[in-house]
C-alpha cells in the first residue's frame, strides 16, 4: 500500500515538469516584443481607466502616447498638466500645459423653478425617459432628475441634490473626463474652463423654445431675449435659436451680463459678491456651494 | 383637463396576475398534503421540526436583510418559508432542535443571502442546509423514527433503517435482492408513505398530488420531474437488467429515499434550474443519472440531494447551450 | 369556445390577457367638431412632411396641406375647412413637441371632387400603376399603429415577389374595438379596399385573419367575402400578440422572417383592415385620409365608444364625447395596454397611428415593487420571437451592448409579452428597449 504514495508522487511530478516544460516553449515561443516606454507611461497615468481621454483605458493611451510625435491632442485630463509633463519627460518630448475644464450642468429647472406637470413611473433612466417622452416636466430639454450622469461618473464627483432634484458638480472631484456629457441623453452637460479661482459664468438653461414657451414652464429659462449679447464687451454671447451660449474663450468674466438677465439664466459662480447685493436665490446659494 | 398629475411609463400597461409571493404559496400549498401524511406517520415530531425549521428560516431572512444588508426585509415573498418547509421535510422527524437552526442558518445565510438573496443563489438553500447538516451529524440525520409507532414521542423515539440503508448493507454483505426485499415495506407502503424516512420524502402519492397542483397552476413544468425520474428509472433498469440479484429494480429506486421529492419540488426550484424545456430534460435526466451513480456506487445508501447540487453547478453552462429556438433562422438561405 | 375546431396561431409563446372589449357593441359614431385642430406633419414613419401653406391661408377638407418630405414620407392633408391660424410646435403623443399646423374650423367645406356619400362603389378602374400613385398622394399609411407609408410597402424592392395579401383584422390589444365595428359596419368597403392592394401587388390571393373572439365579423366579412375572388377569412386563436406582422404571418401562411427581413422576403404583404378601408376611400371615392375610427375606452370611463374622428382633434375632446375624464384616471394612453403609449397631457392631437384612447384607474396604473429575477423563464416560454427578455434585460443593464446584440435583441418587437408575465414586475422591457436604440444608434454611427 506504501506504493500508492510513491505513485502519486512520481505522476504529479511529472506532470508538473511535462506542463512546465511546454510553458517555458509557449512563453519563448509566442513573446510579444513591447516598447518599454509603454509600461513607463502607463505607470505615470493615474489608471482610472476612466476613458477620459478618448481612449478605451489607460494601457491604449500610453500606447498611443509612445506612438504620437507630439502631445498636443492627447491630453489626460485625471491626471492633468502634471501628469502629461510626467508622460512627456519619459518619451523626451514638450508638451503645452492646458488649462483645467469642469463638468457644468446647464439646467436649472429645480423642482420650485420648473413645475412637475406628471409622474413618470418606471426605471430610473434619463436615457430610457429620453426616448419616450418630453419628461415629468413642460420643458422637454432641461434635466431630467434620473442621475445617468450620477452613475457615469468613476469619481465621484456628481450627485443629485436632493431639495432641487439637479445633478451637482463637486469642483474638487470633478477631473472633466467627460463621461457624464456623454451619458447626458439631453446634452446638458458641458466641459467648460474651469476659470482663474474657480470663477465661471455660463448660460444655466439648454431650452430653445420660444420666451414665452420656456419661461411658462420654467421661470429660470433662458428667454433669448438677447439683452446679455447686448451688454457683452467682448462679444463672447452668442444667441442660437431662442438660447444665449457664452464662449468661455471669449469670456473675460466681466459679469455684464450676469445683472442683465431679467430671468437670472445666467450664473455666476464664486465671485465676491457685488457692493449693490442681489438677494441670492436658493438656486444660486447650492450652485455656489457646488 | 382637470389638474391632477397624469402617471406616464413604458408599455405595457397592464400585468400578469403572476407575482413572486404567489408562486411560493402555491409551492406551500404543494406541500401541504405530504405533511399532512407526515404528521400522520411521524406525529408532533414532524410538526416541531416544521416550525422550528419554517421559524428559523424566516428569522434568519430578516435579520439578515433588515441588520446587515440594511434593506427592506422581504419575507413576506414567502421564499424563506418555502426553504424551511423544504429544509424541515429533508431531516429526520427525531432531530435535535439546534441542529435544525443550524441547517436553517447555512440554508439562509450561506446558501442564499450571501449570494444576494432570492434569485440570484446558484444552489437549492433547503437542500445545502440538508446536505451541510448530513455531512456534520451524520448519526443523527440517518437516524429514522419508526412511522406511526412514534407519533406521539418527541424525541426518544424507536429508530428504524430507511428502505435504502438496508439494502445498502445487505448488499455489503452480500445478500441476494429477492432475500433483501422480504425485509423491507411493501411497494403499497412505499407509495403511500408508510416507511422511516425523512418528514416530507415518504408519502409518493402525497408528493404527486403537490406535483398536480404545481403544474396546473403553472408554477413548473412538467419536464424537469419527468426527465429526473426517467432518469432514475433507466439507469437504475439497465443496472437491473445485467444483474437483478444484485441491483434493484427501478420501481425500488424511484420510490424510495426522496426522488418525488427531489424531482418535483427541489429540482424544479426556478432559481436553479435551467430555464429551456431542452435545457430541463437534461437536467433532469443526469440528476437521475447521479443519483442512481451515488446510490449504487457510493459510499451513501441516498444520491437525491447531492445529485442536485451537484447538477445546479451546472445550470448556468445548461442554460448557455440550450437556448430557445428563436424567430427568423428556422429558414437559413444556403447555409 | 368557438364552435371551430382547428384555429390557427402561430407556434411559439404568447400570452392570454383578459379582452375586455367592452366597447365592441357600440356603432361607431361621427365625432363632433371641436373649434380648433392642430394637424402635426409627422404622422407617419419616415421623414416629416413640408408644410405648403402658411398662416391666414384658407383650406378646404381634403386639400394638401404638408408634403411628401421624401420617398418614405407621405402627404398631409387638411381634415377640416376653415383658417390656418398657425404654424407651431405643438405637443403630439410622442411625449414631444413637433410641428403641427393649427386650423381654425369654419363649417365643413370639402375639396371638390370627393364623394363624402356612403354609396358602395365596386368597379376598380385604376391601373396597378395609378393606384399606388393615388395612394402615395392620398397620404394612405398603415392604420395598424406602425403607420408606414402604404405606397412604399405596395412597391416592391427589384427581384422581390409577393405572392399574398394578408389583412389584419386581429385586434389581439386588450380593450380595442376599432377594427371590429369597422369590420362589421364597413365589411364590403374593407373587402372592395383589399381587392385594390391585391391589385396594385398583383396578387390573386388574400387572406383575412380575425381573432375568434370577434364571431360576428368574422360571420359577416365570410358572408361577404364569398363575391370576391381570392380573398377568404381565417379565424385565428385568441392569444397576444396575434396581431403582430411576423406572428401573423406564421400563423396564417407558416412561413418565417428571416432575421433582419421585411415580409416581403418570403412574398407577404400586411395590411390592416383600417388601412383597406382606407384605400377603398381613397381609389373609390377619391377622399384622402383626413379620418379614422378610434375607440375611447376605460373600465371607468362612462360611455366606452368608437368614434370617427378627424385627424388633429385633441383626445381630451374624444374623452369628453365619451363621458368625461373619470376622477380616479391615472393613465391616459394612446393605442391598448400592451403596447400604447402613456400620454402627458390629454391635449394632443389624434394623428394616422391613434387606434384607441385608454384610460387607466390610478390604482391599476402604477407598476408594482421590482424584485430580482427568480429565473422563472416565463418571460422567455412565452417571448413570441425565442428571445430571452431577462438575458437581454441583465446584458443592457450591464452595458454588454454587443453580446445582447448577438442574442437578438434587434428582433425583440416589443410587445409586452414578457413584462406582462414577469412575477416579479422587473421592467424588462424598459431595458431592451434601451439597449435597441443604443445599438441602432450605434450601427448608425459605423455605418
Amino acid at each position: 500500500m506504501n506504493f500508492t504514495i510513491f505513485y502519486t508522487i512520481i505522476s504529479l511530478s511529472s506532470l508538473g515538469i511535462l506542463a512546465g516544460v511546454i510553458l517555458y516553449f509557449v512563453a519563448k515561443k509566442f513573446k510579444v516584443i513591447e516598447d518599454p516606454r509603454i509600461d513607463e507611461v502607463n505607470e505615470a497615468l493615474p489608471a482610472a481607466n476612466c476613458g477620459g481621454c478618448g481612449y478605451p483605458g489607460c494601457r491604449s493611451f500610453a500606447e498611443a502616447c509612445v506612438k504620437a510625435t507630439d502631445l498636443d491632442n492627447l491630453f489626460c485630463p485625471v491626471g492633468g498638466n502634471k501628469g502629461m509633463n510626467d508622460v512627456a519627460k519619459i518619451l523626451g518630448i514638450e508638451v503645452v500645459e492646458k488649462e483645467a475644464m469642469l463638468a457644468v450642468v446647464r439646467c436649472n429647472g429645480s423642482y420650485k423653478n420648473r413645475p412637475r406637470t406628471n409622474i413618470y413611473d418606471g426605471t430610473t433612466s434619463c436615457k430610457i425617459v429620453h426616448n419616450l417622452y418630453s419628461g415629468e416636466t413642460g420643458c422637454s430639454f432641461g434635466c431630467l432628475g434620473l442621475g445617468d450622469c450620477v452613475k457615469s461618473c468613476k469619481f465621484d464627483a456628481i450627485y443629485i441634490d436632493e431639495e432641487t432634484g439637479l445633478p451637482v458638480v463637486d469642483e474638487e472631484k470633478c477631473v472633466s473626463c467627460g463621461a457624464c456629457v456623454k451619458a447626458c441623453p439631453r446634452l446638458l452637460i458641458e466641459l467648460r474652463l474651469k476659470g482663474k479661482a474657480n470663477r465661471r459664468i455660463f448660460v444655466c438653461c439648454s431650452n430653445t423654445e420660444k420666451g414665452g414657451i420656456a419661461r411658462k414652464n420654467c421661470v429660470a429659462a433662458c428667454i433669448g431675449c438677447g439683452k446679455c449679447v447686448e451688454v457683452c464687451p467682448f462679444g463672447a454671447i452668442e444667441m442660437r435659436e431662442n438660447l444665449a451660449y457664452i464662449d468661455y474663450k471669449k469670456c473675460k468674466l466681466c459679469r455684464k451680463c450676469v445683472s442683465a438677465c431679467p430671468t437670472k439664466a445666467i450664473y455666476e459662480i464664486n465671485f465676491p459678491p457685488k457692493k449693490p447685493k442681489i438677494e441670492p436665490t436658493a438656486e444660486i446659494k447650492m450652485e455656489e456651494t457646488n | 383637463m382637470s389638474n391632477k398629475k397624469l402617471i406616464v411609463s413604458l408599455s405595457p400597461h397592464t400585468c400578469g396576475k403572476d407575482s413572486v409571493s404567489r408562486i411560493m404559496y402555491d409551492v406551500l400549498i404543494a406541500l401541504m398534503p405530504a405533511f399532512i401524511v407526515s404528521m400522520y406517520m411521524f406525529g408532533f415530531g414532524a410538526l416541531r421540526v416544521t416550525l422550528i425549521a419554517i421559524f428559523s428560516c424566516v428569522l434568519f431572512e430578516y435579520l439578515i436583510q433588515k441588520f446587515m444588508l440594511k434593506v427592506k426585509p422581504t419575507i413576506n415573498d414567502g421564499s424563506a418559508m418555502v426553504t424551511g418547509l423544504l429544509l424541515a421535510f429533508n431531516v429526520p422527524s427525531n432531530l435535535p432542535w439546534w441542529m435544525i437552526i443550524v441547517g436553517s442558518f447555512v440554508a439562509i445565510a450561506i446558501a442564499k443571502m450571501s449570494f444576494g438573496g432570492l434569485g440570484n443563489n446558484p444552489f437549492n438553500p433547503a437542500l445545502v442546509g440538508r446536505v451541510f447538516l448530513f455531512v456534520s451529524f451524520p448519526v443523527a440525520m440517518t437516524s429514522w423514527p419508526v412511522p406511526i409507532l412514534t407519533r406521539f414521542k418527541l424525541v426518544d423515539a424507536v429508530t428504524s433503517a430507511t428502505p435504502l440503508s438496508i439494502v445498502k448493507e445487505g448488499l455489503k454483505n452480500n445478500i441476494a435482492t429477492s432475500e433483501l426485499i422480504t425485509k423491507l415495506p411493501s411497494y403499497a407502503d412505499l407509495f403511500f408513505g408508510k416507511l422511516g424516512g425523512c418528514i416530507g420524502e415518504v408519502s409518493v402519492l402525497a408528493l404527486a398530488l403537490g406535483g398536480i397542483y404545481l403544474l396546473y397552476r403553472k408554477v413548473i413544468s412538467w419536464h424537469i420531474p419527468v426527465a429526473m425520474i426517467g432518469g432514475v428509472a433507466l439507469f437504475s433498469g439497465i443496472l437491473w437488467g445485467f444483474n437483478p440479484e444484485k441491483y434493484m429494480d427501478p420501481m425500488f429506486q424511484i420510490l424510495t429515499g426522496g426522488v418525488f421529492l427531489g424531482a418535483i419540488f427541489m429540482a424544479t426550484d426556478m432559481v436553479t434550474s435551467p430555464m429551456t424545456p431542452k435545457g430541463m430534460i437534461i437536467f433532469g435526466v443526469l440528476i437521475g443519472l447521479i443519483t442512481v451513480v451515488i446510490r449504487v456506487f457510493g459510499a451513501y445508501p441516498e444520491g437525491v440531494s447531492f445529485a442536485i447540487l451537484i447538477m445546479n453547478a451546472f445550470v448556468p453552462l445548461i442554460d448557455k447551450f440550450c437556448k430557445p429556438r428563436k424567430y427568423g433562422f428556422v429558414k437559413v438561405k444556403n447555409d | 369556445m368557438s364552435g371551430y375546431k382547428e384555429l390557427k396561431t402561430f407556434p411559439k409563446g404568447g400570452i392570454h390577457p383578459e379582452g375586455h372589449k367592452i366597447s365592441a357593441d357600440k356603432a361607431i359614431e361621427l365625432l363632433k367638431m371641436p373649434e380648433i385642430v392642430s394637424i402635426p406633419v409627422s404622422q407617419h414613419l419616415g421623414a416629416p412632411a413640408k408644410p405648403i401653406v402658411v398662416a391666414n391661408d384658407i383650406v378646404k377638407v381634403g386639400q394638401v396641406i404638408a408634403e411628401s418630405g421624401g420617398y418614405v414620407s407621405t402627404n398631409i392633408h387638411a381634415s377640416v375647412s376653415g383658417v390656418v391660424s398657425k404654424i407651431d410646435k405643438v405637443m403630439d403623443a410622442s411625449g414631444y413637441k413637433r410641428l403641427a399646423i393649427t386650423i381654425k374650423i369654419d363649417g365643413d367645406d370639402w375639396l371638390e371632387g370627393i364623394d363624402t356619400s356612403l354609396d358602395i362603389k365596386k368597379k376598380i378602374t385604376l391601373s396597378k400603376e395609378e393606384i399606388i400613385s393615388k395612394l402615395q398622394k392620398d397620404g394612405i399609411v398603415g392604420l395598424g399603429g406602425a403607420t408606414f407609408p402604404i405606397h412604399v410597402k405596395l412597391s416592391p424592392p427589384e427581384g422581390k415577389v409577393a405572392d399574398i395579401l394578408l389583412i389584419n383584422g386581429v385586434e389581439c390589444e386588450p380593450f380595442l374595438t376599432a377594427d371590429h365595428r369597422l369590420m362589421l359596419e364597413k365589411g364590403e368597403e374593407v373587402l372592395i379596399g383589399t381587392q385594390i392592394i391585391m391589385q396594385a401587388l398583383g396578387v390573386s390571393k388574400a387572406l383575412i385573419g380575425i381573432e375568434a373572439n370577434k364571431l360576428d365579423a368574422i360571420e359577416h366579412l365570410s358572408n361577404l367575402a364569398k363575391n370576391y375572388s381570392g380573398i377568404s377569412v381565417v379565424v385565428l386563436k385568441v392569444q397576444y400578440p396575434q396581431g403582430a406582422e411576423k406572428q401573423l404571418i406564421e400563423a396564417l401562411t407558416n412561413r418565417q422572417v428571416p432575421i433582419g427581413g421585411l415580409p416581403i422576403d418570403v412574398g407577404v404583404v400586411v395590411q390592416n383592415v383600417g388601412t383597406a378601408f382606407a384605400v377603398y376611400e381613397s381609389v373609390q371615392k377619391n377622399k384622402p385620409l383626413v379620418e379614422r375610427v378610434v375607440t375611447v375606452t376605460g373600465k371607468n370611463l362612462k360611455n366606452p365608444s368608437n368614434f370617427l374622428v378627424r385627424l388633429g382633434i385633441p383626445v381630451s375632446n374624444l374623452i369628453k364625447a365619451a363621458g368625461g375624464l373619470p376622477d380616479q384616471t391615472g393613465k391616459i394612453v394612446s393605442g391598448g395596454p400592451m403596447m400604447g403609449k402613456a400620454l402627458n397631457t390629454p391635449d394632443v392631437p389624434v394623428t394616422k397611428g391613434t387606434s384607441g384612447i385608454l384610460l387607466i384607474s390610478e390604482n391599476e396604473s402604477m407598476r408594482g415593487e421590482v424584485l430580482n429575477c427568480i429565473r422563472c423563464a416565463k418571460c422567455a416560454w412565452h417571448c413570441p420571437l425565442g428571445l430571452e427578455p431577462y438575458l437581454l434585460m441583465n446584458l443592457v443593464e450591464k452595458g454588454f451592448y454587443d453580446q445582447a446584440q448577438q442574442e437578438q435583441i434587434l428582433n425583440c418587437c416589443e410587445c409586452g409579452t414578457c413584462g406582462f408575465t414577469c412575477p416579479a414586475d422587473r421592467p424588462l422591457l424598459d431595458y431592451i428597449r434601451l439597449g435597441k436604440s443604443i445599438i441602432n444608434q450605434k450601427l448608425r454611427e459605423k455605418s
